[in-house]
């Protein structure tokens, strides 16, 4: 758009925008405010909203469900977060070597993620299942049997955390392998020269350069985790005897299944907080870290 | 880009914009209820589910055929859906017209004011006579004494017993003074777990729950529901003799046994010889490859059968209110819709008519079909309160707290009583 003033450039820059913009406010924006505002009502979706100030958050405060699904989340995020984030980075490594078949291997464990999450957990719901599943099949060969996976309160959790793994390795290898390709192959000549071994240049070298990267895949699993919903929904609805209820299961049967839009809101604002307050830590932290 | 390009670019965008919010805005309905104008009402309804859409629409066909001035425009969701789609359209305010709720439902609809009251239609209407209805039924569409919704079927849950099992095993048939003990020595005989047959099945969840408990004299709530009665010692020994059947006696699978399959499959494929389930499955038993028939349920101390029934409302928001309350009434209490429910095999019309109900008595198998209208005498009804869903939730997570040995049953109920107490 050459030969243009300034003025009717940013006019331009405006209408093709707004398409995105409208979007943006009707979708995003207003929601989110409308969920603050009914975060202090008592709305059920059919009779009139009343106003009843801070009671949904007092009332949050004290229910010992709401703390269950946090500790649950916590217990996902405790188990999920270090195992994908080794496995990823194992597999970074491994297909950042040159193999045959690499750009293979690379999009078969990419695959995984840009598969849709019902499907995933519905396979994984058949791979669990006690009697016919292949997990305790292959158990059965080191003489483990009748594992009730789903069933089992304490089984039901690992389970939940072995398939968010599985689909999620291949996110944080991608990430990883962008980060690998980013570090300098002199720095491991010059090691080579004073004989490292490949231990010591993992340790030394890779680590630290791939620290900004590390930290990148931390916020944005822990984000995500905190999330955790989809998988749980098709796989155990939150049992059993909700072991495996986390925070946004517990913020859908509010909303969804006792309609109690006021109290849902509530905790998804507190949800929000927790991730806000994480994420300007994890800000703080980088700028001592990354740099 | 041409200057030309940019402008029909942005053209577009605007018609787009345009069309986009157009489609937002509220289509006009037609309004006016006078007579001669012709009304359409939106039907909103799960219980046809996948199976009986074709006999919806021929009710509904009948229906536009008797009262030409008035269309029907339905639409069918599955019952998982079906509340949440519903209470999104009312806070829409796209309520529909006429729209099907279920007994535990009811109540909470009404409480909050989203349904008409259909009383003075009633009194003005000389064509419907109540007392044509099955008067429970009927009268369980009551809230605060007025009528907010029209019974139109009813179901309850019987014994279901394999014949064959039970000749192979050597043991008589139920009878109608079946207890509890009864079942569980008949079960004991016909568990077989080299065949992998299972003496009895009866699901652990809030439903069963409730009429176990109502078996031994127990109950959720006290008469008026102003008091919770849970934790009783009636109902620790009955959540007790629920889960020694799984665990103790293992005459029932449990969860990790069924490992996915349902116990109505089971029971077909002959590997149950008693499954407690609904009238509903009649029809898919019918070609089972084995004798079987149905039975009053045992008791404890006294005998008590679930009722499970599905009505029409309409809404306050309707503008065609009278030609909604004219369909509720044709779907609850015309002989038609009856004839039509009775000869697909549908659940049982509400009505009372002993003409239409014969087909529905002369079919077998099972041979006892008196056995469902025998029920009747022990109704117990689902102890409905305003947070019936949250209510169930929370008794279900005891429930399997108790199966999985994690609770013994006095202390999940001790729970339940505590929680039960806080939402009332």
């Amino acid at each position: 758009m050459v030969g243009m003033t300034k003025k009717k450039t940013a006019f331009w820059v405006a209408v093709f925008l707004l398409p995105n913009l409208i979007g943006f406010l009707t979708f995003i924006v207003f929601p989110l405010l409308s969920s603050l505002a009914i975060s202090f009502t008592n709305w059920d979706l059919i009779s009139t909203m009343e106003f009843v100030g801070i009671d949904n958050y007092k009332h949050l405060i004290a229910d010992k469900e709401f703390w269950a699904a946090f500790t649950h989340t916590i217990t996902f995020i405790i188990g999920y977060l270090p195992l994908v984030m080794i496995f990823g980075l194992a597999c970074a490594l491994l297909l950042n070597r040159k193999l045959k078949l690499r750009a293979f291997f690379r999009a078969a464990y990419f695959l995984p993620v840009v598969t849709s999450w019902v499907a995933v957990s519905l396979v994984w719901k058949w791979l669990f299942n006690p009697s016919y599943g292949l997990i305790n099949y292959f158990l059965s060969f080191v003489g483990i049997e009748g594992l009730n996976w789903l069933q089992d309160e304490s089984l039901a959790m690992p389970a939940i955390i072995i398939t968010s793994v599985w689909k999620d390795i291949g996110f944080v290898m991608v990430l990883f392998l962008g980060g690998l390709q980013n570090i300098s192959t002199s720095y491991y000549e010059a090691a080579d020269i004073d004989g490292a071994n490949s231990w010591k240049k993992f340790w030394n070298i890779t680590l630290p350069l791939l620290t900004p990267t590390t930290f990148f895949v931390t916020i944005i699993s822990l984000i995500n985790s905190f999330q955790v919903f989809d998988q749980v929904m098709i796989m155990t609805e939150g049992g059993p005897g909700g072991a495996t209820n986390v925070l946004v299961q517990n913020i859908y049967n509010h909303a969804f299944r006792y309609f109690e839009m006021g109290y849902a809101s509530a905790m998804s604002w507190i949800l929000f907080i927790v991730i806000f307050v994480i994420t300007l830590i994890q800000m703080k932290m980088q700028k001592r870290w990354a740099d | 880009m041409t200057q030309k390009k940019l402008v029909s670019a942005i053209v577009l965008l605007f018609m787009l914009t345009f069309t986009v919010l157009a489609g937002c805005s509220d289509s006009e309905k037609s309004s006016g209820d006078s007579k001669d104008e012709k009304v359409t009402i939106n039907y909103f309804t799960f219980s046809p589910g996948t199976d009986h859409e074709k006999d919806l629409q021929d009710m509904i066909s009948a229906f536009e055929k008797q009262n030409p001035n008035v269309k029907v425009d339905y639409e069918i969701a599955a019952y998982d859906d079906y509340f949440t789609k519903l209470q999104t359209m009312i806070a829409g305010g796209k309520a529909p017209d006429v729209f099907e709720l279920n007994y535990e439902n009811f109540v909470s609809y009404a409480s909050k004011g989203a349904l008409a009251d259909l009383s003075k239609y009633i009194e003005e209407d000389k064509d419907f006579d109540p007392s044509k209805l099955n008067q429970e039924a009927y009268k369980a569409y009551q809230y605060e004494g007025k009528q907010y919704g029209m019974v139109e079927s009813f179901s309850n849950v019987v014994t279901f017993y394999n014949k064959d099992l039970f000749d192979k095993a050597k043991v008589d048939y139920p009878t109608a003074e079946w207890t509890w003990e009864d079942e569980l020595t008949a079960a004991q005989k016909i568990t077989n777990k080299d065949e992998k047959v299972w003496g009895t099945y009866a699901p652990i969840q809030f439903h069963e729950f409730y009429k176990v408990i109502a078996q031994n004299g127990g109950s959720v709530f006290n008469e008026d529901k102003s008091e919770v009665t849970i934790d009783s010692p009636e109902n620790a020994e009955a959540l007790q003799y629920m889960v020694d059947k799984v665990n103790k006696y293992k005459v029932t699978p449990s969860v990790g046994d069924l490992s996915g399959q349902s116990p109505e499959d089971l029971f077909k494929n002959g590997q149950i010889g008693i499954l407690h389930t609904g009238i509903w499955m009649l029809s898919a038993f019918k070609d089972a490859p084995f004798k079987w028939d149905i039975a009053l349920e045992a008791g404890n101390t006294q005998k008590a059968h679930h009722f499970f029934a599905n009505g029409l409302a309409v809404s306050k928001d309707s503008d065609a209110q009278n030609a909604a309350y004219k369909f509720a009434r044709f779907m609850s209490a015309s002989d038609e819709a009856a004839e039509i429910r009775i000869a697909s095999s549908w659940e049982l019309p509400a009505i009372t008519n002993e003409e239409i109900l014969k087909p529905y008595l002369e079919q077998t198998p099972p041979e006892s079909r008196e056995v469902i209208f025998e029920a009747m005498d022990t109704l117990v009804l689902p102890p409905v309160i305003e947070d019936w869903s949250k209510m169930s939730d929370l008794i279900t997570k005891e429930l399997e707290n108790v199966v999985n040995g994690k609770k013994s049953p006095e202390e999940a109920l001790k729970v339940m009583q505590g929680e039960l107490e806080k939402l009332k």
